[in-house]
């Protein structure tokens, strides 16, 4: 049974009596990929779907995500479920920028990717219009197994990604090509 | 036990005889059409009276007919608790003043059914207390119910036509 359950792999570096060296940047990645802290913005049936996964069956908690933050000041991915209309475009958007670096972006499901079925005057095509997009999730409504891939693939991108990503040329221009000013 | 409609309608008939245009049973709803500065006169009528009671606002909405002679047309969905019975009422408007009086007056449900009203078909009811854009976009100009004003999004940029029949 011992062999079943799955431990985070120790990066590789050099080990002693009461010391482990390693690199800086696989420690603190492996340290925020594995508590990551998502705050569910979740607005219809992906919200019931996420709700889902967060209880006992696919059990959400096992990667990291033990606390569900609703304050976007305390939490580290935002995961956008569900339909956002064109009225809700403004709140997303200021919810995001209230988010501290590092932080990553879920689009889940068909509504939050591309507007969805709702192709219509009210309904926002897309959050990527307003937001930087890491992970896209599909489906109508993705089941609890392509949320919890997604989010695997965000675990991915955090523990390999620079420590100093805001600094970086390619962030800068992400951060200009939606308007978000410089503070 | 619900009160016949031929019998609603005469009543109706003998009170504000030239007022009502015309009226129809669609599925056994009795549907009357009446000239639209009656429409309080006649909703006050149908709540005040003892034995029709028609004190409860279930809707109030709008149809736009482009091509007719006066396009826009709210509609009001009354009912009685007591005796359990509909009526529909249905008031032309012309699109260039499109101004009817307020229900707010009789009913405090008409509040945000006119409001809706308002933001979808731009009908404007006269009295009314706070008209003013309840689901769209406050910033929105253009009224996104009537016919001339397309209902897909026109930024998308990456439709193909020949997926959807064009």
């Amino acid at each position: 049974m011992a062999e079943k359950i799955k431990t985070l792999d120790t990066p590789p570096g050099v080990e002693g009596p009461g010391f482990f060296a390693t690199s800086l940047d696989s420690v603190i990645g492996a340290a925020r990929a594995n508590s990551l802290w998502p705050l569910p913005f979740a607005t219809s049936c992906c919200g019931i779907e996420f709700m889902a996964t967060m209880a006992s069956t696919y059990d959400f908690a096992r990667f990291g995500s033990e606390r569900v933050s609703f304050s976007p000041r305390q939490a580290d991915v935002l995961m956008v479920m569900g339909t956002i209309a064109k009225k809700m475009a403004p709140v997303l958007r200021q919810v995001y920028e209230q988010m501290a670096e590092p932080k990553w972006v879920i689009a889940v499901g068909a509504c939050a990717s591309s507007g969805g079925i709702f192709d219509t005057y009210s309904v926002l095509q897309g959050i990527d219009e307003i937001i930087p997009v890491d992970v896209y999730v599909p489906g109508c409504p993705p089941r609890p197994e392509q949320i919890i891939d997604g989010f695997m693939q965000v675990q991915r991108l955090a523990s390999t990604e620079s420590l100093n990503r805001r600094e970086s040329e390619k962030y800068k221009q992400l951060l200009e090509k939606y308007n978000f000013l410089e503070a | 036990m619900a009160l016949e409609n031929k019998w609603v309608l005469e009543r109706l008939q003998s009170k504000f005889g030239d007022k009502i245009i015309s009226s129809e049973e669609p599925y056994g709803l009795l549907t009357i059409t009446a000239a639209k500065d009656a429409n309080i006169d006649i909703l006050q009528y149908l709540y005040d009276d003892s034995e029709l009671k028609f004190q409860f606002l279930t809707d109030i909405t709008a149809v736009h007919y482009p091509d007719a002679l006066l396009p826009l047309c709210v509609v009001y969905h009354v009912h009685s608790l007591a005796t359990n019975t509909r009526v529909r009422l249905k008031f032309y408007l012309p699109v260039e003043s499109p101004v009817i009086k307020t229900a707010t007056v009789l009913y405090a449900g008409a509040n945000w059914m006119e409001r809706e009203t308002y933001d979808f078909f731009g009908v404007i009811f006269e009295g009314h207390p706070n008209l003013k854009r309840i689901l769209n976009v406050d910033e929105m100009e253009v009224f996104p119910m009537r016919k001339e004003y397309p209902l897909e999004d026109p930024n998308r940029v990456d439709k193909k036509d020949s997926f959807f029949g064009r």
